[in-house]
């Protein structure tokens, strides 16, 4: 799957107009995330996930910052996420089936605070550039 | 049977009566087949759907959405009993319509984003939880007669 130079110009018109809120969105995901799929609590025993929880703000603003950052090199989603890649390889092991989980959550998250944005071409591109960034997540995996 | 909390029903009947059928019905197939174009393999009959705007506009798009979303309706209204509500429909998925079921997980989902863009705030956690299961639940039902 290939980002076209649409799917580029749209994800960074999304980044663009998200902008500084893009660490509230990173933390309204996760609770999301928590709340919908509960299986993806396994991965954060040592947080505390009530609402409200400083972990899974400050955490979000990590997620965020990541997928800014991959909006910012889109040409190179791989470069810019290598150690990132390094990281969930070696030590985080998510299984990869909670990127898509992830993704889902986001994209509800934009489309709450930003109907208008989110139309039917713009959603395709972020769907697509999501799973790009969860494909580059796990590519070192085995 | 699925189990459903007092305030899972509440959030699912809250939500489903303000929603527009036709529109998000229309909406979230038109969603499906920009955002997952493999899906139009199974409308090949549905005439012009080579671009969103062709998709968005097609009326028979709008049609067969607007008919998805309304059985979707009677899960709603049989939150209880929503296996044997499907059951003659996930045998016509299966035998003659030849849908893969991952077809139906991805609708759901899309389902989902269609209600957050039109609820916004009101479309809080807990009530993309209830929803996220119910439409997990139907998709389960719709395939659970498969051979």
């Amino acid at each position: 799957m290939v980002l076209s130079a649409n799917d580029k110009t749209n994800v960074k018109a999304v980044f663009g107009k998200i902008g500084g809120h893009a660490e509230e969105y990173g933390g309204e995901t996760l609770e999301r995330m928590f709340a919908a799929y509960p299986q993806t609590k396994t991965y954060f025993p040592h947080f505390d996930l009530g609402k409200g929880s400083a972990q899974v703000k400050a955490h979000g603003k990590k997620v965020a910052a990541a997928l800014v950052e991959a909006a910012n090199n889109i040409d190179d989603i791989a470069g810019a996420l290598s150690k990132l890649s390094d990281l969930h390889a070696q030590k985080l092991r998510v299984d990869p089936v909670n990127f898509k989980l992830l993704g889902q959550c986001f994209l509800v998250v934009v489309a709450c605070h930003n109907p208008a944005l989110l139309t039917p071409e713009v959603h395709a591109s972020l769907d697509k550039f999501l799973c790009a960034v969860g494909t580059v997540l796990t590519a070192k995996y085995r | 049977m699925v189990h459903w909390s007092a305030e899972e029903k509440q959030l699912i009947a809250s939500i489903w009566g303000k929603v527009n059928v036709e529109e998000c019905g229309a909406e979230a197939l038109a969603r499906l087949l920009i955002v997952y174009p493999w899906t139009q393999r199974f409308f090949s009959n549905f005439g012009n759907l080579s671009s969103p705007t062709a998709i968005i506009g097609n009326p028979k798009v709008r049609a067969h959405g607007k008919k998805v979303l309304t059985s979707f309706g009677e899960a709603v209204k049989n939150l209880d009993n929503i296996k044997g509500t499907y059951s003659k429909l996930s045998e016509l998925h299966c035998e003659k319509l030849h849908v893969d079921p991952e077809n139906f997980r991805l609708l759901g989902d899309i389902l989902v984003i269609v209600l957050a863009s039109h609820f916004g705030r009101d479309f809080t956690p807990a009530c993309q939880s209830a929803w996220q299961k119910l439409v997990s639940v139907v998709a389960h039902a719709l395939a659970r007669k498969y051979h």
